[in-house]
Formats: structure tokens, sequence, C-alpha cells
């Protein structure tokens, strides 16, 4: 198949997701108590994790759900729940003038970046043939395009990586424990 | 299409930008599109027939083990009890705590029945039909990452049980969210640890390779061929559940009903509509994984071609036997056992059933490796037999060895041998108790 237009079906899950997504990150900014905006996160990450889906990243997608939304957000309303964090208003990161002006100011060039970004021409090396991915599932999987590298290639940095986590692991223990030891001298 | 267009033109975002000409776009046509829609209807009314008869089932079984008559007034059997229940829930009137955050008040009963829904897309029922318009296959949404879907959507599950117990603004309702995440984010670990022996023997992660790998005469089950992970994934099942033994979110004697006590009405019915919802759902996870999905054993007529109707339809079927059987072990299990401890919920999942699957992991990965380094086939029956030895003797060492002396092998104290000897006797010695003869009764 040939893919000089897309087909309809792709392009409204294209901008359905696209516009939900953004919608639900305004909301997360926008809303005062700190349940909502951490469900509206949850919410836009579910989006994008659907635009991953119709890239073809859908161990990405996968990912996206069960790391994201599924772990790191449960933990995060856990904390917000237990905190009770009193009225919002006092929360607000954006202090004064200045702060929710530069803040503006970033934002609108991260919008010009992709604007420029999508118009970009994109070198052929960098580019993959036609119905290659489809093929790639066909022949070993979704995840194994992934796996291989990884695996093989990087196999010094993952390990590397994961050394790396387990030593955050190992301090948050230590800063959990240390308040203990003070008390008991 | 002409929102489309006015989108592209103020966004200046064609269709086909550079570098995506690649992507794979689903099938389309026709016989996909009905096929689909039919699929998803079939999906939905057996899905929630079957929950209404799993209601049922459940009390009618529940009555049968202690000794009473269950409901037996609504239709044949009692058989519709279910249907007045729902009504009767309807025309309930809907109270709501003062003080309550409305908006995920409400939002939380739909928001944990939905993913237990959900996880049916992927599920194959059958054997792929070969119609005249094409194979169809039976999964509603054959994705290439199925399993990954399955655990990605059933990890949201908890946010339901959290959110009900925060915004009724109630400390029992909240105790028992909190108890139910830290209860499910735990088991989730052990669970999807325990099905990794299962990727490793399929090789892929796609819930249609993980069928036919097991599909044959019934040797290349996974329950033959991966047992440990096998009994890790039905204990981490009922504990995502929520099922007794690990009912603890909503233990009444410490926690009023837990997360759900102050729903009243179709809500409530909402959270027990989910609760069988899900176990369905893990009855047909387990019956996928590790009980060879539509697989008939002792016969290979179904995974031979021509792939008919006939075929589909008698696979679908068999299939259902299989999740029909898991759905009764959990009622069986819920009316048999009593509650665990908080502490002992917590070491099982982190104590033992943690370090056993990923002990079990690399077990399995090595004994794979080591057969095909010595040129066995794992499609052939030697494969099968070698695995079915290493796991014999590995639930021998697991229920022999760790588990002696202790009830349940993970309680986190080890009970003397008096105890052992009074529990014994309290099971062999006891009266034989004169059966109930009261007509009827509700429940």
């Amino acid at each position: 198949m040939t893919h000089n237009e897309l087909p309809l079906f792709y392009v409204f899950h294209f901008y359905f997701f696209g516009i939900v997504g953004i919608a639900s990150a305004i909301a997360f900014v926008t809303r005062k108590s700190p349940v909502a905006a951490a469900l509206w996160l949850v919410n836009t990450m579910f989006c994008l994790a659907a635009m991953y889906v119709l890239l073809d990243a859908q161990f990405i997608g996968a990912i996206q759900v069960l790391v994201y939304a599924g772990a790191i957000m449960v933990v995060f309303l856990f904390v917000i729940m237990l905190l009770n964090l009193g009225h919002a208003s006092a929360l607000s990161d954006a202090r004064g003038m200045s702060g929710k002006l530069i803040a503006g100011l970033v934002g609108f060039a991260i919008l010009a970046q992709v604007f420029a970004l999508t118009r970009a021409h994109v070198p052929e090396a960098l580019t993959l043939p036609e119905n290659a991915l489809a093929n790639q599932f066909a022949r070993s999987g979704a995840i194994a395009p992934l796996a291989g590298p990884l695996f093989k290639e990087y196999l010094l940095a993952f390990e590397v990586t994961s050394v790396l986590l387990l030593a955050a692991v190992v301090g948050a223990v230590v800063l959990g424990k240390r308040k203990e030891r003070i008390r008991a001298h | 299409m002409t929102l489309v267009a006015l989108l592209q033109a103020a966004t200046g975002y064609t269709t086909t930008p550079n570098g995506l000409q690649h992507l794979t776009v689903p099938d389309s046509g026709w016989a996909w599109f009905i096929a689909t829609v039919v699929k998803m209807l079939l999906t939905f009314t057996i899905y929630m027939v079957g929950v209404m008869m799993v209601i049922w089932a459940e009390r009618r079984i529940c009555a049968f083990i202690q000794d009473r008559r269950g409901p037996n007034r609504v239709g044949p059997h009692g058989l519709l009890q279910s249907v007045a229940d729902g009504v009767k829930n309807i025309m309930k009137e809907e109270t709501y705590p003062g003080e309550a955050y409305l908006p995920l008040f409400i939002l939380a009963p739909v928001m944990s029945f939905i993913p237990a829904l959900i996880t049916w897309s992927v599920i194959p029922y059958g054997a792929p039909w070969d119609s005249k318009w094409g194979t169809i296959d039976t999964a509603l949404a054959p994705m290439p990452i199925g399993f990954l879907f399955i655990l990605a959507i059933g990890s949201l599950g908890v946010y339901g049980i959290v959110l009900a117990g925060w915004s009724s603004n109630n400390k029992y309702s909240l105790l028992g969210g909190l108890r139910s995440s830290a209860q499910m984010i735990s088991y989730e670990i052990a669970m999807g640890m325990a099905t990794i022996p299962v990727l490793i023997l399929a090789g892929n992660v796609s819930l249609n390779t993980i069928v036919s790998r097991q599909a044959g005469w019934g040797l290349h089950w996974n329950v033959i061929n991966v047992t440990v992970a096998f009994f890790v994934f039905m204990v981490a099942a009922f504990a995502e559940t929520n099922r007794t033994p690990f009912d603890l979110p909503e233990a009444e004697a410490e926690l009023v009903a837990g997360y759900h006590s102050e729903y009243s009405a179709m809500k409530f019915s909402m959270f027990f509509i989910a609760e069988y919802a899900n176990m369905m759902t893990v009855s047909a996870l387990m019956a996928t994984l590790f009980f060879g999905g539509w697989d008939i054993p002792f016969t290979l007529w179904d995974n031979v071609a021509p792939h008919t109707l006939i075929k589909t339809l008698v696979t679908f079927a068999f299939f259902w036997v299989k999740i029909l059987f898991f759905v009764f072990v959990f009622i069986w299990i819920r009316w048999t056992l009593p509650r665990f401890r908080y502490d002992q919920l917590m070491a099982l999942g982190w104590k033992f059933m943690l370090p056993t699957s990923l002990v079990y992991v690399v077990l399995i990965a090595t004994a794979t490796w080591l057969l095909e380094y010595m040129g066995v086939h794992p499609a052939s029956w030697q494969f099968a037999v070698a695995m079915l030895g290493l796991n014999v003797v590995a639930v021998g060492i697991i229920f022999g060895v760790i588990d002696r002396g202790r009830l349940i092998s993970p309680a986190y104290s080890r009970l003397d041998k008096r105890h052992i000897d009074k529990l014994r006797e309290a099971r062999y010695g006891r009266a034989r108790l004169t059966p109930a003869t009261s007509e009827g009764g509700a429940d």
C-alpha cells in the first residue's frame, strides 16, 4: 500500500488524540485541585501513548501507559491524597509577572520549534523504506527490533543504566533510614 | 473531512509529512469493518450476560458450600436473580456524601469497570476462520504487543478504587483505597514476572503467538511447561481482583466496606459488576497464557486446515469452558480460605512470590537455552517432557521443602508443631454438622 495519502481513519485518530491530549495538558496546568490536575496528566499520557501507536511504536505506547499512567501517576496520586495539600490557590508555582512571562516565552519557543520541524526536510538516510516496519513486525514481532540492539550492541550502556537506577533505590532507602538514626541518638 | 481540512490549513500539517511514509496502516475494507463491529457487539453482550451469570453462580455455589439453598425464587433455579437485583439497584435512590468530591465520586465506578472490559479486545477467543471474505481473526484487535497491552490496561484498574476511596471523604474508604493500591502495585510486579517464562517460550508477546505455541496435543500447554509461573500468576490474580483471601481493601470487620462504603444503588452495582468482570478477565488470561487458549487437548483437529466456521465455534466453546472452570476456582477459594493479614499479604508478595518468580525466570531461560543447545526442538515432545520433569522438581521443592511447616507458604511466621496438630484436629475431629433445612433465602 502506498501512503501518499493516509486514510481518513488514521487522520481522524491523529487529530482526535492530538486535540484531546493538548486540551488535557492545558487542563492539567490550569486546574486548582491537585488530584484533578494529576488525572488530567494521566489523560495526556494516554493520548501520547495513542500517538506512539499511530507512529508504529506500539511497545513504547504500551510502556507509556504501563509505567507512567499505571505506576508513577498512581504513586503521585497516593502522595497527593496523603499529604492533604490544603487549598490550592497558595500552591501555584509560577509566582509574579516575570515568572509567568518567562514560562510563556519558553512555551512559545517550543511551539515554534515544533512548527519548524514539521516543515523541515528529512534526510534520505533517516527515512525507512516503505512498509519496513510492517515487514519487521511480521518477521520478528513488535519488540524484537528493540530488544536486539538493547541486549547486543548497547548491553554495557543498558547495564550501567540499571546500576544507576539501583544507586537511586539505595539512596532512597538511605534517606528514608536517616531520620530513624537521628532520633535514636 | 472539512474539519480535518480546516485543521490542516491552520497547522500547516499535511497528512504525509516527510519521513512518515513507512507507517503500517491497519486493514480496511468492508469485511474487516463488519467483522470488527460484530465482534465488538458479541464481546460486549457475552461479557455482560456472563457477569450476570457468574454473580448468580457465585451465590449458588456459596450456598452449596455452606449447605444452604441460595437464591431460588426469581426464575428457574433463581437464574434471573441478577436481573431482579439490577432493576432494584436502578430504581434505588442515589445518595451522595455531603463532603464528597463529586466529579471523581461519580467517575470512580466507571473507571474500575472499563479496564476489565478493554482487556478482552486482545484475547483470541477461537481458531481463526478462513471465510470467503478473507481470514477473520477471533481477537477484536490482534495487536503485536498483545500481552503488554493487557499489562498496561490492567495497571489502570487501581485508579477506580483509589479515587473511590479518596473522593468519598471517609477514612474507611480512604484506608481501603490505599490498601488496594499498595496491594495491586505489589502483585502486578509478581504477575508480570510470572509471565516472563511464558514469553520466553513463545518468543514473542503477541497472544496469537502464545496460543499457537501451545497448540497441539496439549503437551505444550504452559501449565505443564512452566508450572511454577502458573501458580504465581494465579495467586497474583487473586490479589489483583481483590478476591478472598486477598480482599483486604473491603475487609468488613475493619473497614465497614472499604472503598465502596459510601456508594449506593447503581454506583455500588458498578463496583460489584467490576469485581466479577475482573474475575472473568483474569480467568480468560489464565486460560490463554497457561491452558492453551482455545486449543482443544488430545486432538489435532482444531490446529490443522481447513479452518471452517465449525472449528471456530467449537474452539470458542472450549475456551469458555476453561474460563468458567477458573471462575469456579475463584468462587471455590473464596468460600474456603480465610482472609490474610495485611503484613502477611505484603510478605507473600515481596518476600516470596517476587524472588520465586525471578529465580524461575533464570531457571526457565537456562533450561530453554540448554535444550536448544542440545538440539531439542522447542515444538518436539522431548522438549515438553524435559520441561515437565524440571517443573516436577521445582514444584516439589517449593511445596515440599520451602512450604513445609507452614499452612500457606509465605504466611510470615512459621507454625510450630503444636499449632499444626491443633489445626489438623480441628479438620479431622470435628463433629458432623447437620444440614440446614430452611427453604431458600437471600444471598
